[in-house]
C-alpha cells in the first residue's frame, strides 16, 4: 500500500505549453507606482478628466491601506515598486482592421489556438485579445453591433461610450473595496467591455484572451459587463503567460451587471503560468469578480476552471439584490506542485425568494495546497432565500493539502442553507481496476478527475469543455506515477 | 497458455502463496477452490499483477511470455481479465466511457486502430444482448450505486467486450442470490470458446453447477493440495473444508 502512494506522490515537472515568449518591441512605463505612473497610464490612453480623478482617487485610497494576509495562502511580500504597470506592444496606431496588426502577435495568439481572422475564426465566438496592458483586436465587431451590443476594449468604452462606463465602473466594486481592487482601480490598463440592450439575446459566445508577455510586468485588467433588462450573454476568459523565474501579479476586477430578468454566463479558464515544480516563478493571480443581480429575476453564473496561477486568491461573487434572482458558482480548482488556491465565492442575498447555488471541486496534488472559502449571506429582508453548497475535495498523494472554511451568516428566518462537503482520494484500487482493463495510470488519473469534476464541466460552453478536459488532465500529468 | 510453477508470493512479508504450480490450455475452465484464508484472492491478485503482492519466487508464463515483467495494463494487453470480487466506483466517470477507453486502450496495444463511435456501439449491441445487460446501467457512473448483482454483470459485460484469453473470476457469486449466478454464469458460458479459457475462484460449489469447469483445485494455505474432475467439487460441498484441513493439519 505504502509502495503505491509514494508512487503517487511521485511528482514530475508538468509541461506549460504557453511558456513561450513573443519578440516584440514593447512601449513601458519605467518599473514603480506613483502619480505620474498613473497619469502616464491615462495619458497613453487619451482618458478624459474624470477617468484620470477616478484613478487618482483609488491610488490615494490605496496607499492608506495594507495587504491583507488572512488568505491560507503563503508568499514573499510583493515589491510594488519593481512592477511595471504599462507595457504594450508597439504597433502602428490606429488600426483600422484585423489586418494591420503586427504579425508576430497574430503568430502569438496563432500559437496559443486562437485565431483572430474573422475567416478562420472558431465558429460562433467573438474574441477580444488583451496583450500585456492593452486590446490588440476584437473580432466580430459589426456583427454585434447590428444587435445594438457593445463589445470591446474598455479602454475604446471609455472613449465611445463614457456616459455607460461612467455610470457602471466601480458601482459593483467600490475603489475603496479591498487592497488589489484599489490598485487596479488605479492602474488598470485594459479589459473588455460589453454592453447588451434590452431584449437581446447575445448570439454568439463573447470571449477575451488574456496574456502577459513583457517581462517584470503586472497586468491589470478591467472587465465590465452589463447585461440590460431581458437580455442573455454568454461570456468566457482565457488566459496565459510565458514561463519566467519571477513571479508576476495579476490583479484584474470583473464587474457584472444584470438588470430584470437579464442573466449572464461568466465562464474562465485560467492557466497562467503555475511556476517550476521547485514552486519558482509563476503568477499571482489575485482578482475581484463580482456581479450584481439588480433587478427581479435577474441571474448570474460563474463557472471557473482554475489549473494555472502559482498562487490563486479569488471569490467570483453575487449580491443577489432583485427578488427571485438567483446566482450560481461552479468551481474546479487544481493545484500541483507548489500551487496555492484559496478560492470560493460569495452570495449576498438581499432581495425576497433569491437562490444561489455553489458547486466547488478542488483537486490537490504534489505539495499543493487548495482551499475553499465560501460565504453564504442572508439579509434581514431576504424571505425565504435559499442555499445549496457542496464542497468536495480530491487528494492526490499525502503531501498536499484541502481546506473547507464555509462562512454562513443568516438574518432571516426563513431562509435555507444547505452545505455538503466531502474529501477522497484517488485511490490505488481505482487505479489498479483501470489498469487491469488496459488503461494506464496517466490515462485513469484523467478519467477520475474528469469524473470528478463533470458537474462544473457541463456548465462549460461545449466549445471550451473539451479543451478545459485536456487542460485539467495536462496540469496533473505526472502527478501519480 | 498459463503456466505457473512454484509461485510464492507475500504481502507485507506475510507468506501467501507458498508452491503453486497450475497449467491452463486454450478452451479449458479450471476452477480454485479452497476456505477462507488459503490464498485464492492473492492468486487472482498476483496474477492481474496488484502492486502490493511480492512475487519471492517461481515464474509464471502467459501466451509466450513472462507475465510477471508485465504492468498491470500490458497483461490486459495481451488478453488476461480479472472479473473483480469488489469492483470500484469510480463516480462521474459513464460506464460507458469507461468501456470504450479501455477496448481502445487494449487495442492500442496489440498495434490495432481505434474503434469509431459506430463501429463500437455495434459491438455493445451486440455484447449487450450476449450478457443481458441493460443499457440504462451503461449510462450510469460506473458502478456508482450499482447492487451486487449489477456490479457482477457489468464485470461479465467488460469481459465479453474486451475478448480477454484469460478470464480470471474472483469469487464472482459472493453475494449474489440464485438468479443472479444464473445470469453470470450464462454470460461467462457464452464467452466459452476453444481459444480461450478460464480460471474461476471460488469458495462455494454451486457455481460450479452452472460453469461447469474442466479440473477442479483445492487449495489450502498457499498451496494447491488436491486436484481433480469436477466431481472433486461436489466431494468438497459434501464433506466441508475441513476434511482437507485435517488431512493436511500435519504440513500447515
Amino acid at each position: 500500500m505504502n509502495n503505491e502512494l509514494s508512487a503517487i506522490e511521485k511528482t514530475v515537472l508538468t509541461d506549460y505549453k504557453y511558456g513561450f515568449v513573443t519578440d516584440i518591441e514593447a512601449d513601458e512605463a519605467p518599473p514603480g507606482l506613483n502619480e505620474d505612473t498613473i497619469r502616464f497610464i491615462s495619458a497613453k490612453k487619451n482618458e478624459p478628466e474624470w477617468m484620470l480623478e477616478w484613478r487618482l482617487k483609488a491610488y490615494k485610497h490605496w496607499l492608506k491601506m495594507e495587504e491583507p494576509n488572512w488568505a491560507n495562502v503563503k508568499y514573499e511580500k510583493i515589491n510594488y515598486q519593481d512592477i511595471i504597470y504599462y507595457s504594450a506592444p508597439k504597433q502602428k496606431k490606429n488600426i483600422n482592421s484585423l489586418d494591420e496588426i503586427d504579425p508576430e502577435l497574430r503568430k502569438t495568439f496563432e500559437k496559443l489556438g486562437i485565431s483572430l481572422d474573422e475567416q478562420k475564426r472558431l465558429s460562433g465566438v467573438a474574441i477580444d485579445a488583451v496583450i500585456d496592458s492593452v486590446s490588440i483586436g476584437t473580432t466580430f465587431k459589426e456583427q454585434l453591433a447590428e444587435l445594438g451590443i457593445i463589445f470591446c476594449s474598455i479602454s475604446e468604452a471609455i472613449q465611445e461610450h463614457p456616459e455607460l462606463v461612467k455610470k457602471y465602473i466601480g458601482s459593483v466594486v467600490p475603489i475603496t473595496d479591498n487592497y488589489f481592487s484599489a490598485l487596479n482601480s488605479a492602474v488598470f490598463s485594459d479589459g473588455s467591455f460589453c454592453y447588451i440592450p434590452k431584449g437581446v439575446r447575445c448570439p454568439m459566445e463573447l470571449s477575451t484572451y488574456f496574456r502577459i508577455n513583457a517581462e517584470g510586468t503586472g497586468q491589470f485588467e478591467r472587465t465590465l459587463l452589463i447585461a440590460d433588462e431581458g437580455s442573455y450573454v454568454s461570456y468566457l476568459e482565457g488566459c496565459t503567460a510565458p514561463i519566467r523565474d519571477e513571479n508576476q501579479l495579476h490583479a484584474a476586477v470583473v464587474e457584472l451587471i444584470a438588470m430584470e430578468n437579464a442573466e449572464i454566463k461568466y465562464s474562465t479558464v485560467q492557466n497562467w503560468y503555475p511556476g517550476d515544480k521547485d514552486g519558482k516563478g509563476g503568477i499571482y493571480n489575485f482578482v475581484t469578480k463580482r456581479g450584481i443581480c439588480q433587478g427581479a429575476h435577474a441571474k448570474i453564473s460563474w463557472t471557473q476552471v482554475e489549473t494555472g496561477s502559482s498562487i490563486t486568491w479569488k471569490y467570483p461573487s453575487v449580491i443577489l439584490k432583485g427578488d427571485h434572482s438567483v446566482g450560481e458558482f461552479y468551481s474546479v480548482a487544481v493545484t500541483n506542485n507548489h500551487q496555492q488556491a484559496d478560492t470560493g465565492t460569495k452570495m449576498m442575498h438581499l432581495g425576497k425568494n433569491t437562490r444561489s447555488r455553489i458547486v466547488s471541486k478542488g483537486i490537490s496534488a504534489g505539495v499543493s495546497n487548495n482551499s475553499y472559502r465560501g460565504l453564504v449571506h442572508v439579509g434581514k429582508n431576504a424571505a425565504n432565500a435559499r442555499n445549496f453548497s457542496q464542497c468536495d475535495s480530491l487528494l492526490l498523494g499525502d503531501k498536499c493539502g484541502a481546506h473547507t472554511f464555509p462562512y454562513i451568516e443568516v438574518k432571516n428566518n426563513t431562509a435555507v442553507v444547505e452545505h455538503e462537503a466531502t474529501t477522497s482520494k484517488i485511490g490505488e484500487d481505482q487505479i489498479f481496476y483501470c489498469n487491469q482493463r488496459g488503461i494506464d495510470t496517466e490515462t485513469a488519473v484523467a478519467l477520475i478527475i474528469n469524473g470528478f469534476a463533470k458537474e462544473v464541466m457541463n456548465q462549460l460552453p461545449m466549445e471550451f469543455a473539451v479543451e478545459a478536459q485536456k487542460l485539467l488532465a495536462i496540469s496533473l500529468e505526472g502527478s501519480v506515477g | 497458455m498459463l503456466s505457473i510453477h512454484n509461485l510464492h508470493a507475500s504481502i507485507d512479508e506475510k507468506k501467501i502463496l507458498k508452491g503453486i504450480n497450475l497449467e491452463i490450455k486454450p478452451g479449458e475452465v479450471h476452477a480454485i477452490m479452497g476456505p477462507n484464508g488459503s490464498g485464492k484472492s492473492t492468486l487472482a491478485s498476483v496474477l492481474a499483477g496488484r502492486e502490493n503482492y511480492e512475487v519471492t519466487e517461481g515464474t509464471v508464463e502467459f501466451a509466450g511470455k513472462d507475465l510477471l515483467e508485465l504492468s498491470p495494463e500490458e497483461r490486459a494487453g495481451e488478453g488476461l481479465f480479472l472479473a473483480f470480487q469488489y469492483p470500484v466506483e469510480i463516480p462521474g466517470l459513464s460506464t460507458t466511457n469507461f468501456i470504450k477507453t479501455a477496448v481502445n486502450e487494449v487495442r492500442k496495444y496489440r498495434g490495432e486502430e481505434p474503434l469509431d463511435a459506430v463501429a463500437f456501439l455495434k459491438l455493445m449491441k451486440e455484447k449487450m444482448a450476449q450478457t443481458h445487460i441493460d443499457q440504462s446501467l451503461l449510462s450510469r457512473s460506473l458502478n456508482e450505486g450499482f447492487s451486487g448483482g449489477e456490479k457482477k454483470r457489468n464485470e461479465v459485460f467488460q469481459m465479453a467486450m474486451l475478448q480477454p484469453k484469460l478470464a480470471i473470476l474472483d469469487e464472482t457469486d459472493s453475494g449474489l442470490d440464485i438468479d443472479a449466478i444464473r445470469i453470470v454464469a450464462n454470460g461467462v458460458n457464452k464467452l466459452r470458446s476453444k481459444d480461450n479459457a478460464v480460471l474461476l475462484v471460488t469458495h462455494y460449489q454451486r457455481l460450479l453447477d452452472y460453469i461447469v469447469p474442466d479440473f477442479v483445485h483445492v487449495l489450502y494455505n498457499g498451496r494447491i493440495v488436491k486436484s481433480g474432475p469436477k466431481e472433486l467439487a461436489l466431494e468438497l460441498e459434501e464433506r466441508g473444508y475441513d476434511f482437507i484441513k485435517n488431512e493436511f493439519k500435519v504440513e500447515a
